[in-house]
């Protein structure tokens, strides 16, 4: 991991991968636009796409133009079938999450505790890894059926990694110095788990959720592409079949929101738990 | 003298397997701390002394040899035994208050209880100013008061520090030097201190125990008769720096 020095001679563990890229400062002529530099590009991939939509070079049902893409997304809105397959979607999302990233902590720290269970499982996970989810999904859907069952489970295999290999690194940073420290004072099993070992290891095992929460709608929506009859994967399918382009983009755009909605969510929670981290960095 | 003894190492022995081959750290070694008694150990680096500090502690089971708590043999660590680590070694997630009272919390200290201890600690360790603050926020000094103050709060008997003032500036260590002096005048604690400075050990110790390079012997022990209380001026009398003379050649011949 990288190595942030931090003062007073701690030993921290590092926060993790995520947001690396350091804060630039611009100079001073150009600095008070700099809220506007990204919607300004935002901005000109727009008119490109309008201007190459109304050139005529390429049918309306190939690329739609920006105009025909909301149009059909107030639509699907209005007449409730968007609030439908979203809360379908999201509710596979929401419980492979919570089932992956549990079963990933869980079996994280067991490692991270247990040399033997290490040595054990380890070259499992790695294979397990190394399969390619969306090449079992069909198999994954004639075990467990066309329903919400196989999506949860394709979406907490796909969560299940990142959270692991986070929950080993962070459990296994922890300073034997702390440990020494918890066993002076006698402490039980438990109360080094609480005390030492969970907050310790949390500033790893959230930036696992993070990257966890995105993976995850990437599952649910792999799961609906190979069988479904609703769910927001199903509508873009569905969209691909009939040459209805406007919904296949609104889709994919609802479903970019719901992954930075979950970002969004697990950085909130890192920011609420983790507020110790940002003490003396001012 | 044999009721007077708290801790006590009978024939330590300790050999580390590496990678690299064996290393033979610790060649017999005996010592008694007396109740209240204030001892410093010093000898050149790697000579195991902090070896010997985690064994006394409990943490490490010597290959040969045993340790006695009042006379038990002790197999782990005790939590009658306090430890100040070389790093303050606090939890970077707990305030400073948070930092003082672990160890009343997992001793499950009546919570009002332990907001009194840890007010009275953050008083005698001058940080009062800082008990919201996070060890991040804390120069290094500051950090180390915060770990004396969390070995001190549960009320052990022995007080083990394994340099604690190692990786302060030498101003500041002269400063948590008289600090100490000053804590353990308030609270009669029996202390061994591993130091790598003389004049720190003279100026704290009623005792010097003296070790060689590995594998680590104690090869002197040398009584401090300086009168107490003593504070940063007793380092210009004669006799401190006689003391202090000594301790060098002994450490000299023992190379």
């Amino acid at each position: 991991m990288d190595s942030n020095t931090y003062p007073a001679g701690q030993r921290h563990r590092s926060r993790p991968t995520t947001d690396t890229l350091p804060t630039l400062r611009l100079p001073p002529r150009i600095a008070r636009w700099q809220w506007l530099l990204a919607p300004a590009f935002g901005l000109a991939l727009l008119l490109i796409w309008e201007a190459v939509a109304r050139s005529g070079l390429y049918a309306a049902f190939i690329v739609p133009s920006p105009g025909d893409v909301a149009h059909r997304w107030r639509e699907i809105a209005a007449d409730g079938s968007l609030v439908r397959h979203t809360a379908v979607t999201l509710r596979e999302v929401l419980t492979g999450l919570l089932i992956g990233v549990a079963a990933a902590f869980w079996l994280g720290y067991l490692i991270a505790k247990s040399r033997v269970v290490a040595y054990m499982l380890m070259p499992y996970l790695i294979a397990l890894q190394a399969v390619p989810i969306v090449a079992i999904a069909p198999l994954l859907i004639i075990w467990f059926g066309p329903g919400i069952a196989s999506k949860v489970i394709i979406c907490a295999l796909l969560v299940f990694f990142p959270m692991l290999v986070n929950t080993v690194l962070g459990v296994r940073n922890i300073p034997p110095e702390l440990r020494d420290l918890m066993a002076s004072l006698e402490a039980t099993p438990l109360q080094t788990f609480w005390h030492l070992e969970l907050p310790a290891a949390l500033p790893i095992v959230l930036g696992g959720l993070k990257v966890s929460a995105t993976l995850s709608v990437i599952g649910a929506v792999v799961g609906e592409f190979v069988s479904a009859s609703e769910g927001l994967g199903y509508l873009i399918n569905f969209g691909r079949g009939t040459y209805d382009t406007p919904l296949v983009i609104a889709i994919v755009l609802t479903l970019t929101a719901l992954a930075l909605a979950l970002y969004g969510l697990a950085a909130w929670l890192e920011h609420l738990l983790l507020v110790w981290q940002d003490a003396g960095q001012s | 003298m044999q009721d007077q003894t708290i801790l006590a190492a009978e024939h330590i022995s300790h050999t580390y397997t590496g990678p690299s081959g064996d290393v033979h750290a610790l060649n017999d070694v005996s010592l008694r701390l007396s109740r209240e008694s204030f001892v410093c150990l010093v000898g050149p680096s790697g000579c195991g002394k902090s070896t010997l500090l985690r064994i006394l502690a409990g943490l490490l089971r010597p290959l040969a040899g045993c340790v006695r708590l009042d006379s038990q043999v002790i197999t782990r660590a005790q939590r009658r035994i306090g430890l100040v680590f070389q790093q303050a070694n606090l939890m970077p997630w707990r305030t400073v208050s948070g930092n003082l009272s672990l160890p009343l919390e997992l001793a499950q200290v009546p919570a009002s209880e332990q907001d009194d201890r840890t007010r009275a600690m953050l008083e005698l360790t001058g940080l009062h100013g800082f008990a919201d603050a996070y060890p991040a926020e804390l120069s290094g000094g500051m950090a180390q008061r915060v770990a004396i103050g969390r070995a001190l709060i549960h009320d052990p008997e022995v007080l083990l520090l394994d340099e604690p003032f190692g990786s302060l500036d030498a101003l500041t260590r002269e400063q948590m030097s008289e600090e100490l002096l000053h804590i353990w005048a308030r609270h009669r604690k029996t202390v061994l201190m591993v130091t790598h400075s003389i004049p720190e050990a003279v100026l704290l110790a009623d005792r010097v125990l003296v070790m060689s390079p590995r594998p680590g012997r104690l090869v002197d022990d040398v009584a401090i008769p300086l009168p107490r209380p003593r504070h940063l001026d007793t380092m210009h009398r004669p006799d401190f720096v006689a003391l202090t003379e000594h301790l060098r050649r002994q450490i000299r011949a023992a190379r």
